[in-house]
């Protein structure tokens, strides 16, 4: 088990103020001049040996991506320098993530000099945080926490004594899934619905007004000071190779204690569950499935879950992902048609209307879906059902479309019995009633 | 897509909002906002203020608040933009109310992870007070919204009223929170499981336990 001293988010719980003055005695902000001074490359660099793979779903290693900004500005047709962005993605809607929020409210100054330091590596004029609109109170947090940086003269001109000038500015969404989604942030951050952009252009090159951008999870850039001042082989040493670090996990559903921890990658799923959640309701045995990484992944049944590594390659082992480490526990108590349903509801409610096979899609599966939960369909709805995901998926600008047909697909790979129960059952009883 | 609408522009509606502007305190604020962006893209300021204006319709109505077309049209000239680009904006996300709303905006969240932990009676809970989905009482106090994943799945279920977060309710606990509401008391916001702080696991503590006490400096230790 990780050991406290190792933990990045030391006031997870917001047992203690999530001030400036208590952050700075738990060791943020401490001499963060010392780290800019390595220079750029050579915080890329150590970002890159740490082996930190972006914590908002996609796993893209975060060194290299920020390697693709530009050294030199480009030019705009007047010749002036464009300036560069960092976007911080804190627009966490994904059912079952819960992390960003714990970050924002009780270690907000983890993210801030997180973001001083990330815009430095990638040569950005400003941060913009993008934070999801319902987290009102945790945006109102964020809002001093900057407040205060910038009065303690750790952000603006000469930004942490640095020589180096950066701010950083709050963005609150207003309710919208698909913003999270990268191009989708960047429209809306110019104040427009947020519909995802063709790529390319990729932000790198044209993102926030034209300009180079990146945007980041709000994890994957609070943990950048601490693996400065530690060092990438001290946070390399956790987790099998190519799945590094410590991470943030969500644990939610049917378990005796739902919680959010942080936690060495790989720990094996059955490890996690013990040691911090107590068990599954009512006993291992009474576990039915696993979604392990946030809606968007395929469920996998109990039973392949119990000693899955909790990493990218784990995960991918049992035809499933990481994705923002969000664990959605089921027993078996759960009506698991249901559960599925609910969430291609999710996703037709937060479709952004923009590509068809995902604007009509996501309706016309969850409809079918909710006549599968009660048996009213023909066994042969299924397959169509399946093919349909797979029109959906692939054939749209975002990953919106993928995220709506993988949970399905996944129900039907692994509990096509359990469909097909219910539609025999409910045309023998309709039978039954007929004669 | 979320189906919605926008309330009919009336000629009792330009009465009632065809003179709105901010208000002194507000007018300072959007300025504020206005600041966070470079110059010659004040329109990025259209979802803020379009929270802050219906803020203010909220605190003239005591309501959560909405927003009238002719408030619309209020935002769309103050950041020198079609009226058509600002209602593309507040149609597209629904923490904008296109239609009034009561004094509490009740939104129970009952995607899966909130499903699995019953928001089912919480929903039921809510009926069984008169409210229902999509419609404001009667009196006004309440509307009641089905909403989607809110983020709060490690203490689930969950309620967003107005600008506060309900946790790890029960029906008991969830119905003490609407009655202190409904007598104009502030109930404690954030999980209502008794001896829970936040979203650790309940009881002894599993990590981190140095940090219950007091704002441990693990740095001596690395």
């Amino acid at each position: 088990m990780l050991a406290d001293k190792d933990r990045i988010f030391t006031n997870l719980y917001g047992f203690q103020p999530w001030n400036l003055k208590a952050a700075q005695s738990r060791g943020d902000w401490d001499n963060t001049k010392d780290i800019l001074a390595k220079g750029p490359d050579a915080i890329i660099e150590e970002i890159k040996a740490s082996g930190l793979r972006g914590r908002g779903g996609a796993g893209f290693p975060t060194g290299m991506k920020w390697s693709f900004m530009p050294k030199e500005p480009p030019k705009d047709q007047n010749g002036n320098p464009k300036p560069s962005f960092l976007v911080i993605n804190a627009d966490e809607s994904e059912p079952g993530s819960c992390k960003d929020r714990e970050i924002i409210r009780h270690d907000p100054h983890k993210l801030i000099e997180g973001a001083l330091v990330a815009g430095f590596a990638m040569r950005a004029r400003a941060a913009y945080i993008y934070i999801r609109g319902e987290y009102i109170r945790e945006a109102e947090t964020l809002f001093a926490a900057v407040r205060e940086a910038y009065d303690a003269g750790l952000l603006g001109k000469n930004a942490a004594g640095s020589g180096y000038d950066f701010d950083v500015f709050v963005h609150r969404g207003a309710g919208a899934y698909i913003c999270g989604e990268e191009t989708a942030m960047i429209e809306s951050l110019e104040g427009k619905k947020g519909q995802p952009r063709l790529k390319p252009p990729f932000p790198a090159g044209a993102g926030l007004y034209g300009c180079p951008t990146t945007v980041n999870n709000v994890e994957s850039i609070a943990v950048a000071p601490t693996i400065m001042r530690r060092g990438a082989s001290w946070f390399s040493s956790f987790g099998r190779e190519n799945n590094k670090g410590t991470k943030l996990f969500q644990i939610s559903g049917h378990v005796e204690k739902p919680c959010v921890v942080e936690e060495s990658m790989s720990i094996p799923f059955r490890e996690l569950i013990e040691k911090h959640c107590g068990g599954i309701r009512g006993g291992w045995d009474n576990l039915l499935a696993v979604i392990p990484g946030g809606s968007s992944v395929p469920l996998v049944p109990g039973h392949m879950m119990m000693d899955v590594p909790m990493d990218f390659d784990g995960c991918k082992e049992v035809g499933s992902g990481l994705g923002t480490a969000a664990l959605i526990v089921m027993d078996k108590s759960t009506d698991i048609v249901r559960a599925i349903s609910r969430l291609s509801h999710f996703y037709m409610h937060e479709s952004c209307g923009q590509c068809t096979p995902c604007r009509e899609g996501t309706g016309w599966m969850y409809r079918v879906m909710e006549r599968l939960r009660t048996g009213d369909a023909e066994v042969e709805e299924i397959d169509m059902l399946q093919q349909v995901t797979k029109q959906v998926e692939g054939h749209t600008i975002c990953a919106l479309g993928d995220a709506a047909a993988w949970p399905i697909q996944g129900l039907i790979k692994h509990f096509r019995p359990e469909i097909e129960r219910r539609i025999t059952e409910r045309s023998a009883s309709m039978q039954e009633a007929a004669e | 897509m979320a189906a919605r609408h926008l309330e009919p522009d009336t000629p009792e509606l330009r009465a009632r909002w065809g003179n709105f502007a901010w208000n002194a305190e507000n007018a300072e604020k959007a300025k504020e906002v206005l600041a966070r962006y470079p110059v010659g893209r004040q329109r990025s300021a259209v979802m803020p203020l379009l929270d802050l204006a219906q803020r203010q319709v909220g605190a003239e109505t005591n309501t959560q608040g909405w927003l009238p077309i002719p408030v619309m049209e209020y935002v769309a000239a103050y950041l020198d933009m079609p009226i058509i680009r600002v209602v593309e904006v507040a149609s597209f996300y629904t923490m904008y109310n296109l239609v009034p709303v009561g004094r509490y905006h009740v939104q129970v969240c009952g995607t899966t992870p909130c499903m699995l932990r019953g928001s089912d009676d919480i929903m039921a809970a809510c009926k069984k007070r008169g409210m229902h989905k999509g419609h404001t009482t009667d009196d006004g106090m309440w509307t009641l919204t089905e909403v989607e994943c809110m983020g709060n799945c490690a203490s689930a279920p969950m309620v967003q009223i107005n600008d506060d977060n309900y946790e790890d309710l029960t029906v008991e606990s969830f119905d003490k929170v609407l009655d202190a509401l409904a007598k104009g008391e502030t109930p404690k916001p954030g999980t209502q499981l008794p001896g829970r702080h936040t979203v650790e696991p309940v009881g002894e503590p599993t990590s981190l336990a140095a940090m219950v006490k007091e704002n441990h400096d693990y740095r001596g230790e690395w």
